[in-house]
């Protein structure tokens, strides 16, 4: 499985990386925002988007938007690793159409628990 | 730091004002115009000084405060809120090494701890054929230089791990040197905070006796924000804030209330 994860810090790219690593995820590409990796993925085949929101350029928020709105993207499962904690934050990421939501800072077991998720219900 | 003394009202400016004006009416009754309008210069000059002695006196005020914004004994003549920002992304700076550092140092014991582990269950297997005295006396002899080699292999790794394990101790130091250096930040922003809300002050001062009146600058409303477009705001530091969520949880229960 290819993964995009999406977020302007590299240590935090770097640690979601390792996280998914340990889960046995270890095809994944990096991108520091939206506008990055929007190309990425209309090129690439991912199977698997990890973004953060809050990012120079393009918001993660806003590449999600692209994402749905994007033919050949709109089934792609996305996952919100992000700082933003606000209940209109999260709904408004939900009417966007993400599939999970992870708000920073968080375990390995909770990423695993969203991703496993995510798959559980692509697959199913 | 030098105190900015301000006086916003200035009592011997307005007893000078009154003293003059009383002065220029007796001029005027008494048919003297020209010391009339000598007494009208004299009014201008003692509002120029005063407003410019009150500027004066801001603008060192200021340019002391702006002074404290760089690392005291330095007295360069950049801009302390330029020095500022330089020091904020030396904060960045330091903590993006500093989490590298300990992740270069977290990757590189991964693999040792996983070769002892993974060396440990081997031999574990072989030791208890052993016991249940499975193994041929070659396969013993076999078993006993493994145990041999598993020992070395096992302390050449601790001791890789336990200097990683330091090293990674020691890369928590930038929390000192960065909270230090955003401690001044910190104090840096109040006092231009402060030095701003004289400068108000003064400015109030400044149109009193000026006489300048300021025809109302209606604010334009802050844009409703459009549900659409909802902004990033970082992290929220104070999760008791209204329609912030606590934690994971939280979220878990909000998505699923949503119908995921």
């Amino acid at each position: 499985m290819k993964i995009l994860v999406v977020d302007d810090f590299s240590t935090m790219r770097r640690i979601v990386k390792n996280l998914l690593r340990d889960l046995g995820f270890t095809n994944t590409q990096e991108a520091d925002d939206g506008l990055t990796a929007l190309p990425m993925l209309q090129s690439g085949d991912f199977d698997f988007l990890v973004t953060d929101w809050n990012m120079p350029g393009m918001t993660g928020l806003d590449l999600l938007k692209h994402v749905r709105a994007d033919d050949k993207l709109k089934t792609l499962p996305v996952l919100m690793v992000t700082a933003e904690a606000k209940r209109d934050q999260i709904v408004a990421a939900a009417q966007a159409g993400v599939n999970g939501y992870v708000v920073k800072p968080f375990t390995a077991a909770v990423l695993k628990e969203k991703i496993d998720k995510i798959f559980e219900r692509v697959d199913g | 730091m030098a105190e900015l003394n301000i006086e916003p009202h200035a009592p011997s400016f307005q007893q000078e004002m009154k003293q003059l004006a009383e002065d220029l009416l007796q001029k005027i009754e008494s048919g003297d115009l020209g010391q009339a309008v000598g007494v009208v210069n004299s009014i201008n000059e003692a509002r120029d000084r005063t407003l410019y002695d009150e500027i004066g006196k801001l603008t060192r005020g200021l340019h002391e405060s702006i002074k404290n914004l760089k690392s005291g004994d330095e007295l360069s003549e950049e801009s302390g809120m330029g020095q500022a920002s330089d020091k904020l992304s030396y904060v960045i700076e330091m903590t993006d090494k500093a989490a590298n550092r300990t992740m270069d140092l977290a990757e590189e014991g991964m693999p040792l701890n996983q070769e002892n582990l993974e060396g440990s269950i081997e031999l574990q297997k072989e030791w208890q054929k052993f016991l249940r005295k499975e193994l041929k006396p070659n396969e013993f002899r076999d078993l006993t230089k493994k145990v041999d080699a598993y020992f070395s292999q096992t302390q050449a790794n601790s001791k890789k791990i336990g200097s990683q394990l330091s090293d990674i101790l020691m890369a928590q130091d930038f929390q000192d040197l960065t909270g230090q250096v955003i401690q001044r930040v910190t104090k840096l922003v109040a006092e231009v905070e402060s030095r701003l809300v004289d400068l108000v002050v003064m400015a109030g001062e400044v149109d009193r006796i000026t006489g300048i009146t300021h025809t109302e600058t209606h604010q334009t409303e802050t844009p409703q924000e459009d549900s659409n477009n909802v902004l990033a705001e970082g992290p929220q530091i104070d999760t008791s804030i209204e329609g912030v969520v606590e934690g994971q949880d939280d979220v878990d229960d909000l998505l699923s209330s949503l119908g995921f």
